[in-house]
């Protein structure tokens, strides 16, 4: 897939030259994008002057850097210990399940979801807990998971 | 009479159960008739019982509600309006019996004293509870005195190290250089904490007051907070607040009027673990892979982009307006010799009151889980409490008379870390949190040392094959063998702790171990591979229901007849289980 870079021009002139831009530069380039491909990162490496393995580099090490398209969705099931305590792998199963996604896969055919992981939400008290974009739900049992993508794919008339 | 107030709590968690709805309610309600203020606040810690809504100002006097549903709300405000004791779910009250009053008394609020009281995202409401006089006072005093104040409070980092405040300030205060930095580190990466969340999203203020006035010791003249983008409504609050402080000159050039000026910004994080060590986080601030470097140089005489940069926990900032308001010996009045003031702690797991609570050191580990948390959940026997996260450790039931203080939970093999409290009941099995730990350090390991990338990675495949029934009894010795090791050969304290978790179960739980290892057993019912489920032919009546459920259909018995699982074909997925209502299939 072709990939247009003149949306990136406004960006590339904001951070162009100052120092320790790299991370922000690339969360703003990832959210115009959807993510981070080989040619993207190739193509800030020249037009910034910064060597590819840097900007590779960076974007391995942290986890919000995507390296692969992502669903128009993203679902983040929390993975921290209150929520592990609380039966978080019944949530994931069940989120996979729904989503008929297959060991080592993240992101529905469709590209609607993308399903991930998250060391903690910071809403422990509600475990487990999930958030997708920017809602948080929480007191979660497997049964109840169908329900609330329903109101997601139901947005998009499926 | 003064004017009614109906405060809904609106933080990231209260949000997630359903507060925007109830605000909905009421401020449609308010625009049509008014005769009340609507406000919204953050989190007063009972976040298992949200959406809280409290009203105030009338007759009855402040009532909160828990778990109010959008539904019944309107009726609420009418009965409070009328003075007549709305028939709900009181949970606080000054008049009244409210079912959790006992909690709050247990409670000594100096971190959290305007969460969940004022709206966080105005400047106004903050000054109006005493917000910015803390800094105006210590520009009355000379910047090594607010030193010397915070060094004689005993106020001891809260990242978790503990190191005293007030002898670090004093480091970057003597440190040579033009320029100087001070950060805040709210990357809070502890899996199952959340007190600098919420305290930056019910009062952020207080925190930037905090670090203006550090700045002012210290000679700084420009900062950051680096916050988990994770954490979007805490990012949300401290841009409004930053902004609405420097309108009012209390960040900015000459800051008051004096010659002193600071600058604040925000960084996000971009999702690492190993960022919250220091100087990891100041490499990642300036750019970079987040990998922590060799200390000394320490940030205070070489931090961030080379200049001596002093560094703070979110909660750490957020005592220093107190001590400067109130002087230090007002502060170390609470607490105990060696550990002053307060603690906040986020209570999770099974236990009743599940959320934030801020206790004085010097408590019993027993008064903060029975008094101030409620109890436990369910009927479940407490087993144990984690503390620390993946640095600490698990405390068993035997411990429980332990006080909070630095040194008493050190002695247990847990440490008192940044406040995760994550309460364990028999349901849940020592082998299997320890795995879970060590699971979050190996993958989050910057790889750097040889011993926290492969040796963690050694442990996590020797826990593994213990959950699965695959255990040999050497796995011990190895498995503490290895963790000296670890902890000889990091360079830093992800490495350095990550063993953590596993020497304080195989110290207090080894039986649980051995059970798993010797007789392929789970005792509390978690490790999948080691568990059978069976009928119990007493109790079965032949209902159908389990074999209906089962997938792989494993379950054989004609109607009205006892049933009989195929042990060798059965996948364990326990769908039996929750579908006999007869309580005939054993689990263990
Ligand atoms: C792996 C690792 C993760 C850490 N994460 C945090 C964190 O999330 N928040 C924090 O305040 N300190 C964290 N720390 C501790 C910091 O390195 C540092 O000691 C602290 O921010 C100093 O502040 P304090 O003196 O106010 O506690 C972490 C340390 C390590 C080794
Ligand atoms: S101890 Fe682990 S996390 Fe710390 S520097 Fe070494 S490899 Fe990285
Ligand atoms: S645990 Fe699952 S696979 Fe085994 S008998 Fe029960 S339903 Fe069947
Ligand atoms: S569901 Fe329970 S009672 Fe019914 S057949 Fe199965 S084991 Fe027996
Ligand atoms: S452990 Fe899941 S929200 Fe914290
Ligand atoms: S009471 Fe809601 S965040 Fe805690």
């Amino acid at each position: 897939m072709e990939q247009d870079f003149s949306q990136l021009t406004e960006s590339i002139k904001k951070y162009r030259g100052k120092p320790g831009i790299l991370i922000p530069l690339l969360q703003e380039v990832q959210q115009i994008m959807g993510y981070l491909s080989k040619d993207t990162m190739a193509y800030l490496s020249r037009e910034l002057d910064i060597p590819a393995a840097e900007i590779y580099g960076v974007a391995t090490f942290y986890s919000m850097f995507k390296l692969k398209p992502q669903g128009k969705h993203i679902i983040r099931v929390c993975k921290g210990t209150a929520c592990h305590v609380s039966n978080a792998d019944g949530i994931k199963d069940a989120l996979k399940t729904a989503l008929e996604l297959e060991d080592g896969e993240d992101t529905t055919s469709d590209m609607l979801f993308t399903l991930t992981e998250v060391a903690c939400l910071g809403c422990c008290s509600l475990a487990p807990v999930i958030m997708i974009d920017d809602t948080t739900y929480g007191k979660l049992s497997p049964d109840g998971i169908s329900r609330i993508l329903e109101r997601y794919a139901y947005e998009e008339g499926k | 009479m003064n004017e009614i107030t109906v405060k809904v709590g609106m933080a990231s968690c209260g949000i997630a159960a359903g507060a925007s709805e109830v605000y909905e309610v009421l401020a449609r309600r308010q625009k049509e008739s008014g005769g009340f203020k609507l406000v919204s606040t953050a989190c007063i810690g009972m976040c298992f019982e949200e959406p809280i809504v409290e009203f105030s100002g009338g007759k009855l006097g402040t009532i909160s509600l828990g778990a109010v549903n959008p539904a019944k709300v309107e009726e609420h405000l009418r009965d409070y309006l009328d003075a007549k004791l709305p028939d709900a779910n009181i949970i606080l009250a000054d008049h009244y019996d409210g079912k959790y009053n006992e909690l709050l008394r247990g409670q000594t609020r100096i971190v959290l004293r305007n969460c969940g009281v004022i709206d966080p995202k105005s400047i106004d409401d903050y000054e109006a509870h005493g917000g910015y006089t803390a800094l105006r006072k210590a520009l009355t005093m000379d910047p090594e005195k607010v030193v010397e104040e915070v060094k004689a409070s005993g106020l001891r980092g809260r990242g978790g190290a503990g190191f005293s405040t007030g002898l670090k300030w004093s480091f970057a205060a003597r440190a040579q250089g033009k320029k100087k930095y001070v950060i805040c580190n709210a990357d809070e990466g502890d899996p199952g904490a959340f007190m600098d969340r919420s305290t930056l999203e019910g009062d952020p203020h207080n925190v930037i007051e905090g670090m203006i006035i550090g700045a002012y010791a210290m000679g700084a003249d420009e900062g950051y907070i680096y916050c988990r983008a994770e954490y979007p409504m805490a990012i949300r609050h401290l841009t409004i607040a930053i902004q609405k402080a420097e309108e009012k000159g209390y960040l900015g050039k000459n800051i008051l009027g004096s010659d002193f000026s600071f600058e604040l910004h925000i960084k996000e994080g971009a999702g690492a673990f190993v960022c919250g060590e220091e100087t990891a986080l100041m490499q990642s601030i300036e750019g970079k892979r987040g990998m922590p470097t060799i200390r000394p140089p320490f940030p205070a005489e070489r931090g961030l982009w080379g200049c001596p940069t002093n560094i703070n926990n979110v909660e750490t900032w957020a005592n220093i307006t107190y001590i400067i308001n109130n002087g230090s010996s007002a502060f170390r009045k609470i607490g105990t010799e060696n550990s002053t003031g307060t603690k906040v702690f986020a209570l999770a797991g099974k236990i009743a009151g599940s959320g934030l609570i801020e206790v004085p050191m010097g408590i019993e580990l027993r008064d903060v889980i029975y008094k101030v948390g409620g109890g436990m959940k369910t009927d479940k026997p407490f087993k144990a409490v984690q503390m620390g996260g993946p640095s600490g450790g698990c405390i068993p039931a035997s411990l429980l008379d332990t006080i909070v203080d630095y040194d008493s939970i050190n002695a247990t093999g847990a440490i008192m870390g940044s406040g995760g409290m994550v309460v364990m009941d028999s349901g849940t099995c020592m082998v299997d949190v320890a795995r879970f730990f060590l699971n979050f350090t190996q993958n989050e390991s910057c790889g750097k040392c040889t011993f926290c990338r492969i040796g963690t990675r050694r442990m996590l495949e020797i826990l593994t094959r213990i959950t699965e029934g695959k255990g040999e009894p050497e796995d011990l010795d190895k498995l503490e063998e290895l963790a000296s090791n670890i902890i000889k050969g990091s360079l830093c304290g992800l490495g350095q702790t990550a063993p953590n978790p596993v020497l304080t179960t195989l110290r207090y739980f080894r039986d649980e171990y051995l059970a798993h290892i010797e007789e392929k057993r789970c005792p509390a019912g978690v490790c999948t591979a080691l568990l059978r489920y069976e009928v119990i032919p007493e109790k079965c009546i032949g209902c159908t229901a389990c074999s209906r459920k089962c997938p792989v259909s494993c379950i054989s018995g004609k109607v009205k007849e006892v049933h009989h699982i195929d042990q060798d074909k059965c996948i364990k997925c326990g769908a039996c289980y929750s579908a006999c209502k007869f309580d005939a299939i054993r689990k263990g």
